[in-house]
């Protein structure tokens, strides 16, 4: 005699009868609610919400969206994800916030390719050229070095700099590297020549913290650029005349990071524990004070917009217009959120119209060293001398989650173009790959002799990361 | 030569001649002639006396010569320092952290003959007497099989002592060390370090299976608390190091770590 026992599983999810029809709404990114609620059958599938939701929004392109109910993502039919809140009853509203995804998907990182020698000193900042194809590494033997990454050989060597290079920008043309050195002096170089332009520029007493260009969306010719400096104060140049058009004492401490950001102002983050929003005239529009101790790094969510915008996937050509919509795409009607990170061990983010944060997020155990908004600006990685990297909400800046797993500090992160995957370099001498959607370790990535300095994601064209250290290598990493 | 300043005087009362300058000049000028004149011509005591003062002019006058010519040579060439960081880390002190092990100190292993080529090479031999302790036991205090370790041992975390009736070697609680004082020998810092387990005592193979601690028994402790990490990236929590002290005497076990 068979008798079979149905055995009833502890976590069994109680579906919903088919034919019910709930109300749902939907909520985009900022957390507004898109239409009135709408009356949905429970068997609803991904696909059927995508094309009601384009139909809503009208969006121009084939926009793929992913949507989620208290942060938990809808995987086959409305009734599962339903099933999984047990709070909810059939006569309220079924929240569902919608967010858009990115539609190509990058390769994971998984293996050096390629260790470049010829740096005498450590490796202190490496950026790659918006289409990937080139690397700049600057470090303390006062070169900088440009790299070709098809054949993973040197291009040139460009001297000029008597200290340490400790910082260098592309500009948004990517025909120009402005580079910062330890004495105070700005020189900018012409790729096309491999040349210096001029002189180097003097002007700042003390070591150059950061340089930024001016976006390419509000100046097609890429004339201005910023460096900010130790000795607290802003110094915006002109590449074609090469002398300095204004000098805003900004701060009374050092500078620690400043950004050019797409809605024209300037965002310095300060010792003095304040950020700065400038306008390019010199004129101060904003003081956000809140932070307790110094302010170590500030990202905006535009960052990848503004590095990136003015060049589509797979074409070299610049195309101007394009560089404008897309920013006011990702502005979509709001003001650029700003996030900074603190030796107070909190981050807060902040929106330049008022000196007060919108969100004061706390959780870290030591100093914040850096902070990167997603390309997409849905999420906000912290990298942390306490050896761990947080993830937090880019909207409203609740905390996701935690990635542990180096063992000494970790120095800085980046991401990578399509936001589903994070490298973080660290002093253990370490390049961790950590996955977003698992929220955990993807990849290690040893190799490096000493300490990480300096890593990079090539933006567009190909799944490359740059790193260089303390080792004085500079390493390729592909998939 | 004037015996008294009253050519001063004159000048002071009179003013100076109107053509003190023209002749100054032109009696500097001569001056090489007759030095050379002088040089050329002078002979025996005279010339051995000018020639002594000469040479001693000469070296003056290149000195002075050299330093002219630096002062025309621009120096560029700023002291560029060692030890470049980049902007984060410029306003920090950090700390000096125990590296990965370098290239270079693969190669100084690599160079030494004999994998354990440890600080302390021979240490003096302990007698037994030194060592134990003779405890009597049985109704008449007759037995004398027992012994008790009089030095420091350690004890892993999972011992449990042997009835006491078959117990043949006392190790009493009051000597057992959980910790060592490790000493890193490049950094020169000293780290609290757990212990693992004793590898060798060279006193006698006896005393590294009880686990007695001496002076030049090298040790395993527990360095996971330096965040060490190998070029493949493992993460090393272990590492050998040798004992540097008397631990009975001293209360404490120091340590240098074997790199």
């Amino acid at each position: 005699m068979d008798q079979t026992k149905k055995k009833i599983k502890p976590n069994q999810i109680t579906l919903l009868p088919p034919d019910t029809r709930v109300f749902v709404t939907l909520i985009n990114p900022y957390g507004e609610e898109a239409q009135k609620s709408l009356e949905l059958s429970v068997n609803t599938t991904k696909e059927e919400l995508q094309s009601i939701l384009q139909q809503l929004v009208k969006t121009e392109e084939d926009q793929v969206y992913s949507f989620f109910h208290n942060n938990i993502e809808l995987i086959d039919t409305l009734n599962q994800l339903i099933a999984s809140d047990p709070e909810y009853k059939l006569e309220n509203t079924f929240s569902l916030t919608y967010h858009p995804q990115s539609l190509f998907r990058i390769q994971p990182i998984t293996r050096q390719t390629a260790a470049l020698e010829g740096h005498e000193q450590p490796v202190l900042c490496v950026q790659f050229r918006t289409h990937g194809d080139v690397l700049a590494t600057g470090s303390g033997d006062t070169t900088i070095r440009l790299w070709d990454m098809l054949t993973e050989t040197p291009i040139a060597t460009l001297k000029g700099h008597k200290n340490w290079v400790l910082c260098l920008a592309w500009s948004p043309d990517c025909k120009y590297i402005a580079s910062g050195s330890h004495d105070g002096q700005v020189c900018i170089w012409d790729v096309e020549t491999n040349s210096l332009k001029g002189q180097p520029l003097i002007g700042h007493t003390k070591w150059v913290t950061s340089i930024a260009w001016q976006p390419m969306h509000l100046d097609e010719e890429c004339t201005l650029v910023a460096s900010s400096s130790k000795d607290g104060s802003v110094r915006i140049w002109s590449r074609i005349s090469l002398s300095c058009l204004i000098s805003i004492n900004a701060h009374q401490k050092a500078i620690t990071k400043m950004l050019w950001g797409g809605q024209g102002h300037i965002y310095t983050a300060s010792e003095d524990t304040t950020i700065g929003v400038w306008n390019k005239s010199g004129k101060r529009v904003q003081e956000l004070k809140g932070h307790g101790h110094w302010v170590n790094s500030i990202a905006l969510h535009t960052d990848y917009t503004i590095r990136c915008a003015c060049f589509s996937e797979g074409n070299t050509e610049i195309n101007r217009k394009q560089a404008k919509v897309l920013f006011d795409k990702m502005l979509n009607g709001k003001n650029e959120r700003l996030v900074s990170g603190s030796d107070d061990q909190t981050l807060m983010l902040w929106e330049y119209t008022s000196s007060k944060p919108k969100v004061r997020m706390t959780g870290h155990q030591q100093q914040v060293n850096h902070v990167q908004f997603s390309p997409d600006g849905r999420y906000i990685v912290s990298a942390s001398f306490d050896k761990s990297l947080r993830i937090w909400d880019g909207y409203n800046g609740n905390w996701i989650a935690t990635l542990r797993g180096h063992v000494g500090s970790v120095y800085q992160v980046s991401w990578s173009s399509d936001s589903r995957y994070m490298l973080s370099a660290s002093k253990d001498s370490t390049l961790k790959l950590w996955s977003l959607q698992k929220k955990k370790l993807a990849f290690d990535l040893p190799g490096h002799a000493d300490e990480v300095y300096a890593v990079d994601w090539a933006p567009i064209g190909g799944e490359k990361a740059g790193s260089g250290g303390k080792d004085r290598r500079v390493k390729i990493w592909r998939h | 030569m004037p015996q008294h300043d009253y050519i001063e005087l004159h000048q002071k009362r009179f003013g100076k001649r109107l053509d003190t300058e023209e002749r100054a000049r032109k009696k500097a000028a001569r001056q090489p002639h007759e030095i050379a004149e002088k040089a050329q011509n002078l002979k025996g005591l005279k010339a051995k006396m000018f020639n002594k003062e000469r040479f001693k002019e000469k070296a003056l006058m290149k000195k002075q010569m050299l330093a002219h010519e630096e002062k025309d040579i621009e120096v560029n060439v700023e002291d560029v320092k060692d030890g470049a960081v980049p902007t984060y880390l410029l306003d920090r002190e950090q700390q000096q952290q125990s590296k990965v092990l370098t290239n270079m100190l693969k190669q100084k292993r690599q160079e030494k003959a004999g994998k354990w080529d440890v600080p302390i090479a021979k240490v003096k031999q302990m007698s037994e007497g030194e060592m134990f302790q003779v405890i009597e036991s049985g109704k008449r205090k007759q037995k004398s099989w027992k012994r008790r370790i009089n030095k420091v041992c350690f004890v892993p975390e999972t011992f449990t002592r042997k009835p006491p009736k078959f117990e043949r070697y006392i190790r009493p609680t009051g000597l057992r060390f959980k910790k060592a004082n490790v000493t890193h020998p490049e950094l020169k810092t000293t780290f609290s370090l757990p212990l693992l387990g004793v590898k060798k005592n060279p006193q006698s193979a006896l005393y590294t299976t009880l686990g007695v601690i001496t002076k030049g028994t090298v040790v395993e402790v527990n360095v996971s608390e330096l965040g060490l990490v190998t070029q493949t990236g493992k993460v090393i929590w272990s590492k050998y190091a040798q004992v540097t002290n008397n631990p009975e005497l001293d209360g404490c076990i120091n340590a240098t770590l074997l790199v």
